[in-house]
């Protein structure tokens, strides 16, 4: 102990003199790191000769969205290339075709165009829209099923907030009317619906995950989705726990009480359902909503044992009814707001770190509610008893059946 | 464009046997040309564009060709026409900074080809290193403005399917500068295919019928049609002329084709003394 004490002093001496040679070594790596930088960047070593691969075979651009209006197609594309780029000609179903794009057919690094072309596109055949760019590299992108895409105005704004309900909100609610008949059952079967919502969310942040990546293959690999996933996913977790362990102070690093719980887990299922909804608006936007109704009815099914999910922590308290209400809107209400980014603003990068932000919210509330069942005691003992066990296989499995549903 | 009309007649002299010598210089040059608006190819050329110049000569002349190969691969020329197995552009490969001479007797008439022939042959062709040769016949066809129209293609992004289909080497060059022509006036288009890749090239004339002399070698058998089809390397004589003035599409009769720049107009102006 005490030659640590002598260490720390003889490190950190008290004094102005002192002071001044802590910044200098502060400083010193960071001056030498320019000064390298420097020297490397102003001589023409051998480092920085001619590179092997002309830079045009390494032109890469990204479509980040397709719309379909009436008599035009519009294209967003991003250079997501090392360099320049430039686009030379467009071709719809191979055939060269007029354009327009603004703000300009040179793509600088990470610069979107959007590109209109006046076509008289085809209601539910598909169609490919390819670039050319000034070195002859063709960049395509094809939407199958053509439909026009939504414009951004009160109808459709109160359409998606509608087909957010749907799925998100009335769904939630829907599984919280089960309070009643659940808070009567015995104490094991209590404890095994909390099982069983531990299965639930499990399939949940899977599910999220997976589409997380799948969405990464979207964005170019300039913006490295899987960076993104973790930001969302860690940042997300480790958040919402900094969160809760505010709230519930010092005191005895105990898991939160019931009520609190519930809370996070409706927290944690609205930043999940607000990725759902983005993917809903998505495809509804992509003219994937040849589907939709079956999207729509399948969420709708899959949700509802989300309210189940929310209200098992607090099946052995009577909280006010207007619990209930604000758990309901802070789990369901997200998908609203999912749907008008997803529908009418679509961005492939936020989408990946929403989507991962949901993934992380989920696996947080699991890490809860287990800490909640175990009370103390080691956590895969507790899930291991048989009615533990049981609810946690039976709830993994209603969301894998369920899932079906809302399979595109 | 200019290529559409200019002819390379060569450097012409007399032999002591008062035959024609014409002597030509083509050299091999990488260049990178303009095959759309905007999108540049790396190509190999002759002489720096595609397609190579349209050499010209008469039935009997004697022909040298100076060859310099100043790119950076290996090249032959291969000449379509009779000459000796040493002047097949097969087996004597030039290397680049070297040349070749490559001297024969210009026959049969009609239209042939000329391009490089190291292997691999579909990548020396589809970069570009082709072009007509023409004999004329010992007694000249009818007087007529003459055109030389070379079909091809050009594989951008080089993933072996051409990415557009041009006459004389860039997509929809004749749709954004018609060919003026006058009503009534003798056309003669001497039209070769050497698009890669695909199995045909064709061409349709809008509004009129052309007589279309196969490769050119006879002059009593024709076909008359307003559309025909060409395997790479396939070529023939179009004569014709446009009975009405106005604005009449030629293009290949393959839509995809079309579409993909091969397409173009002839601004037909009316003939003096007439509305």
């Amino acid at each position: 102990m005490n030659r640590i004490e002598e260490g720390v002093t003889h490190i950190a001496p008290r004094g102005t003199p002192n002071r001044m040679r802590l910044v200098v070594f502060a400083l010193l790596p960071l001056f030498l790191l320019g000064a390298m930088i420097y020297l490397f960047l102003s001589s023409e070593t051998l480092l920085l000769g001619p590179s092997p691969v002309p830079p045009e075979a390494l032109q890469r651009l990204t479509f980040e969205r397709m719309a379909f209006y009436p008599g035009r197609i519009v294209a967003w594309v991003r250079n997501t290339g090392p360099g320049p780029v430039q686009i030379a000609q467009v071709l719809v179903n191979d055939a060269i075709w007029g354009f327009t794009v603004t703000p300009s057919p040179d793509l600088n690094r990470l610069v979107r165009a959007t590109i209109t072309i006046p076509y008289e596109w085809v209601e539910g055949e598909p169609h490919e829209v390819a670039l050319i760019t000034d070195a002859g590299i063709v960049f395509t992108e094809e939407v199958e099923v053509t439909t026009m895409t939504p414009v951004p105005g009160w109808r459709y704004f109160s359409l998606f907030a509608l087909l957010g309900v749907y799925v998100g909100v009335i769904p939630v609610f829907l599984g919280l009317l089960w309070f009643p008949f659940l808070a009567a059952v015995r104490t094991q079967w209590m404890e095994g619906l909390m099982s069983f919502t531990v299965g639930l969310l499990a399939f949940l942040g899977l599910d999220a995950l997976k589409e997380a990546f799948e969405a990464t293959e979207k964005v170019g690999p300039i913006f490295k989705g899987e960076a993104l996933i973790a930001l969302g996913l860690f940042g997300t977790f480790l958040g919402l726990m900094a969160l809760g362990q505010r709230g519930k102070g010092e005191r005895e690093g105990a898991s939160p009480s019931g009520l609190r719980l519930a809370y996070l887990i409706a927290l944690g299922i609205g930043l999940h359902n607000l990725g759902e909804g983005l993917s809903i608006g998505a495809a509804y936007q992509l003219g994937e909503v040849a589907l939709g109704a079956f999207l729509v009815l399948g969420f709708t099914i899959h949700n509802t044992t989300e309210g189940l999910a929310i209200i098992s922590p607090i099946l052995r308290s009577a909280p006010a009814r207007y619990h209930f209400l604000f758990m309901g809107v802070v789990a369901g209400a997200p998908t609203i707001v999912g749907t008008w980014i997803g529908g009418l603003t679509y961005s492939v990068p936020l989408s990946v770190l929403f989507l991962a932000i949901g993934a992380g919210a989920i696996f947080q509330v699991i890490y809860e509610v287990v800490r909640f069942q175990a009370r103390g005691k080691p956590v895969l003992q507790m899930l291991a008893i048989p009615h533990n066990l049981v609810g946690l296989l039976a709830g993994y499995l209603v969301m894998y059946l369920t899932g079906f549903l809302v399979a595109v | 464009m200019t290529f559409l009309t200019t002819f390379d007649y060569g450097r012409v002299s007399q032999l002591p046997d008062g035959r024609v010598r014409r002597e030509y210089t083509v050299i091999a040059l990488d260049r990178e040309v303009e095959v759309a608006s905007g999108v540049k190819f790396p190509a190999w050329t002759f002489n720096g564009f595609v397609p190579g110049p349209t050499l010209r000569c008469s039935e009997g002349d004697l022909i040298k060709v100076h060859f310099l190969n100043e790119s950076s691969m290996p090249h032959t020329m291969h000449f379509h026409g009779f000459h000796p197995a040493n002047m097949d552009g097969v087996f004597e490969i030039v290397p680049p900074g070297s040349r070749f001479l490559y001297e024969f007797t210009a026959e049969p008439f009609g239209i042939h080809l000329y391009h490089c022939h190291v292997m691999p042959l579909k990548k020396h062709i589809h970069k570009g290193l082709y072009g007509t040769f023409i004999i004329d016949p010992p007694q000249p066809r009818p007087k007529a403005k003459e055109m030389v129209m070379v079909l091809n293609g050009f594989d951008t992004d080089f993933d072996n399917e051409n990415e557009f289909y041009t006459v004389n080497g860039v997509a929809n060059f004749f749709v954004e500068h018609p060919i003026e022509v006058r009503q009534d006036e003798p056309l003669r288009i001497y039209l070769a295919n050497l698009t890669e890749f695909d199995l045909l090239n064709s061409i349709h004339t809008h509004a009129t019928f052309f007589k279309f002399y196969r490769t050119g070698t006879r002059l009593d058998q024709y076909e008359y049609t307003d559309t025909v089809m060409l395997c790479q390397g396939e070529r023939g004589i179009m004569e014709y002329s446009y009975k009405f003035p106005g604005m009449f599409m030629f293009h290949a009769h393959q839509s995809e084709f079309a579409e993909l720049g091969w397409m173009g107009f002839f601004k037909v102006v009316p003939a003096e003394g007439k509305a």
